[in-house]
């Protein structure tokens, strides 16, 4: 059979010099097929299109090529006419073409009248413009982070072609169980970009990998990156009006290809060869897997970078703009995603892209999950209202590909839409839980009132999550949006004058204590007490049930100055300073400990709801709650201490055997003395001490295994605005 | 343009024949193919083949994909292979596109011809 040729390798068309057949309108996108490429692109409303090649970076085509009209015979050059479309599809091999070189684009056309920039309408066709292909797998023209394009070239965001021959070997997406995750959101270009970081490709996927061994030592288990599709961080650039930096979309939430990795995050975007992004990101997670790291990519499906009428046609909204978009009835954008546009998600057309996309990024690249950006957005219907069973949310729980992925739900959008523990699930999707963070926040700073919505959010949340599992829960105190966690205990509020926009954007509902002094201190005291309250709020996140998520740099203590709202800047105020890993390794080693912790112990791993009884027989219920008084909790407005036991032989119903637990948070300004559970006398243990808050470094905590008897065994002081973790054995 | 030399090499007092494979410019998917009909005939059963990218300024992926066909159908055959003269640019770039570690990748000649005698 080697020997054999296929058929179609030829020519069948010749427009100019270019040999050209029909294509196949499978796969969409560019895809190198024998002999040349096949172009595919979808538009329901064009009448017309044109392929449009570039060479790499080139101002002006080499090529265009009509999808439709006359072309000549090969040999004989005889004209006659053609028409390379089937259904809505416009599809075409072009032989010879060199994969490497060449950009495209499309031109498209159709009777509408002309919609001015600025004015409603329902299709913005322009002849002028060239598309971006929606299935780009590279995208070029900010291949530099940061460069400033030539901003009168006519193609801004070029198509390129990708080699789709990676050799995995024998990597494939990790499968963690979720309950066993430790999830590390990051910044691929802060995470390395600041000169502390040491590595030779600072800011890249190239310089994260360098990184690995950092991320091991600390025992996550998945990194969760922040937006690394194509968009342009040079979108609505501007200088602060006071200060004069340039201020840029540092975060990315703005997508220009959700086929295409951000070239500006690859070391390999600045080479000759275009496609080698492609191959530096795969590498990139190949090598975490190698180390037991899955990759979740964090996907913004709710809207593009084209914004509202004002905003530039990159793509969909010149290819079929009634299509892809939500448009009010008189044509204007819908804005439930607060960028300007959003998304037409239940179009059976964009739910299709949609899912070719994740599916593409599961098998092409092994990433092991996806954060959905307000994905409320996408249980909404064409015109724009919350639907029971929105069909995109089906699709993807359903999906073959997607199986083993996990799917994680931003709940809300930003058209008032909040859907924690009410997000439509089909069984498989996980959420941010809000209501952790919130809760969490509030009692790490003193709160009263809420020990009874603690006790749910320790649990996995319980009354939001009833049939699904705390697996369903993603718990985090800190993320990207927001302060970190040092800004979360030196701050009353937010800071973010440096945005240039007075201080009136980012949230006001931050649940922040600044400990008694807004901002940087020399005090020692205040200092103190700001550490352990990070160590009380790291301690609660890793020993509730659910799936904790860390932000990157809270482990070395990164401040923000502040600012809760980081989106627009590309300077040390984002950049994560290594420097800190020395001057605040108790916080790293406090940390490092409790993942490792919390990693040893299947009694925080649950995958059903605990239930306060002693199912099993074992002497104990799986968890136990306490107050000063053992088996006493006191649930009253006022109360600031909470303990809880879990049950080691409840361990995941029972299927694993481990070490009961006791936990005991006091938010009281005082110390408190504390009556321990007593263990059942047939297992003859007794109890150790994991980690202490109350104490100074290096007491705090221990690694696990090496805990200390603790002296007393039915006592325990618990300082003031602390958290102590028991072990029993 | 590339330039392919490709020359015999008796080594180890005679024990050892090592084909010498010296590329000369640019590798890219303009010439790729090329190098790889010339090259890939020698990789038979139990060969020894050294390529010296001395005089390689740079590789686009078409040529580490070359590359890596070439190891693929040398170690099926219980052949070996060595890259030397690699300059650190394209070290660098065959480690972030995950092509390095293929490779036995050394200095010089002298040691590559060692390493393939050894």
């Amino acid at each position: 059979m080697d020997d054999m040729l296929r058929i179609d390798t030829y020519p069948t068309h010749i427009f100019n010099e270019y040999g050209l057949r029909p294509g196949h309108p499978y796969p969409f996108g560019a895809n190198p097929v024998p002999g040349g490429i096949n172009f595919s692109v979808f538009s329901r409303h064009a009448d017309y299109c044109v392929l449009v090649l570039f060479k790499k970076d080139a101002p002006k085509p080499f090529a265009e090529i009509p999808f439709r009209g006359m072309f000549t015979k090969p040999g004989t050059g005889e004209p006659f006419w053609g028409d390379f479309r089937i259904g809505n599809v416009f599809s075409m091999v072009v032989f010879d073409l060199n994969i490497e070189e060449i950009e495209y684009g499309f031109r498209m056309g159709a009777g509408y009248p002309k919609v001015e920039r600025g004015k409603p309408g329902f299709q913005r066709f322009d002849p002028r413009s060239i598309l971006l292909d929606p299935y780009a797998r590279a995208i070029g023209g900010r291949d530099i982070w940061g460069q400033a394009p030539d901003w009168n070239n006519i193609y801004q965001h070029r198509a390129r072609i990708a080699y789709d021959d990676f050799d995995w070997e024998s990597d494939r997406p990790l499968e963690i169980p979720a309950e066993n995750l430790m999830i590390y959101e990051m910044h691929v270009r802060g995470f390395t970009r600041h000169p502390s970081a040491g590595v030779k490709h600072a800011g890249t996927f190239a310089g994260l990998k360098d990184k690995i061994p950092y991320l091991k030592e600390l025992g996550v288990n998945s990194v969760e990156l922040m937006p690394i599709y194509e968009f342009d961080e040079l979108e609505g650039v501007h200088n602060h009006p006071e200060t004069g930096e340039m201020l840029v979309n540092y975060w990315g939430y703005s997508t220009v290809g959700f086929f295409a990795p951000k070239a500006g995050y690859a070391a390999t975007g600045k080479s000759k060869d275009g496609t080698m992004v492609v191959d530096e990101l795969k590498t990139l997670v190949k090598e975490l897997h190698a180390n037991g790291i899955e990759v979740m990519l964090d996907v913004v499906f709710n809207h593009t970078a084209e914004g509202n009428e004002y905003g530039p046609t990159i793509s969909f909204r010149g290819i079929d703009n009634i299509t892809y978009y939500l448009l009010t009835p008189e044509g204007y954008y819908f804005n439930f995603s607060g960028t300007g546009n959003t998304l037409n998600c239940n179009n059976p057309v964009v739910r299709g892209m949609v899912l070719d996309c994740l599916r593409y990024w599961a098998a092409e690249y092994h990433i092991d999950g996806f954060r959905f950006d307000l994905a409320a957005v996408l249980g909404r219907d064409q015109n724009g209202a919350p639907m029971l069973n929105p069909p995109l949310l089906e699709a993807l729980a359903n999906d073959p590909v997607l199986a083993k992925c996990k799917l994680i739900a931003e709940a809300w959008d930003a058209g008032g839409l909040y859907q924690v523990g009410s997000f439509p699930a089909f069984g498989r999707w996980g959420e941010w839980n809000g209501k952790f963070r919130d809760t969490l926040r509030r009692w790490i700073k003193g709160d009263s009132g809420i020990i009874s919505d603690l006790a749910l959010r320790l649990q996995g949340s319980p009354d939001l999550y009833a049939s699904r599992g705390p697996t369903a829960s993603v718990n985090f105190i800190t993320c990207h949006d927001g302060f970190t966690m040092l800004d979360l205990v030196s701050y009353d509020n937010k800071h973010n004058e440096a945005n240039g926009e007075n201080n009136n954007d980012g949230a006001n509902d931050n649940n922040s204590w600044n400990c008694g002094c807004e901002g940087e201190t020399d005090d020692q005291g205040i200092q103190d007490l700001r550490f352990r309250q990070i160590k009380n709020a790291f301690a609660l996140l890793t020993v509730s049930q659910g799936v904790p998520m860390m932000l990157m740099g809270d482990e070395m203590g990164n401040s923000q100055s502040g600012n809760n709202n980081m989106y627009c800047h590309d300077s040390e105020l984002s950049w994560l300073d290594w420097s800190l890993l020395q001057k605040n390794q108790q916080l790293f080693r406090f940390f490092k400990n409790c993942i490792s912790f919390r990693k040893a112990h299947p009694v925080f791993h649950n995958m059903w709801h605990l239930r306060g009884q002693d199912y099993l027989g074992t002497g104990l219920p799986d968890i136990s709650w306490h107050g000063v008084k053992a088996w006493n909790p006191d649930w009253s407005e006022s109360s600031r201490l909470l303990a809880f036991m879990l049950d080691g032989k409840h361990a995941k119903g029972g299927q694993s055997q481990d070490n009961s637990i006791y936990v005991v948070t006091n938010t009281y300004w005082e110390g408190l003395d504390v009556e321990l559970p007593g263990l059942p006398s047939v297992r003859g243990q007794n109890w150790y001490v994991f980690a202490n808050t109350g104490v100074n470094t290096p007491e705090d905590v221990c690694e696990p295994g090496a805990e200390l008897l603790l002296g007393k065994q039915d006592h325990l002081f618990v300082g003031p605005r602390s958290v102590v973790i028991l072990v029993a054995k | 343009m590339i330039e392919i030399n490709i020359e015999t090499l008796q080594a180890g007092a005679g024990t050892t024949s090592i084909n010498a494979i010296s590329l000369t410019g640019e590798i890219d998917a303009t010439n790729a193919a090329e190098i790889q009909r010339r090259v890939m005939p020698l990789s038979a059963p139990g060969c020894k083949l050294l390529l010296d990218m001395t005089k390689v300024a740079y590789m686009s992926s078409a040529g580490l994909r070359m590359l890596l066909s070439l190891y693929r159908q040398t170690s099926a055959k219980q052949g070996r292979i060595v890259l030397v003269g690699l300059s650190d640019e394209l070290q660098d770039t065959m480690s972030m596109t995950g092509f390095l570690g293929y490779f036995t990748v050394l200095d010089s000649l002298e040691s590559g011809i060692q390493s393939l005698v050894s």
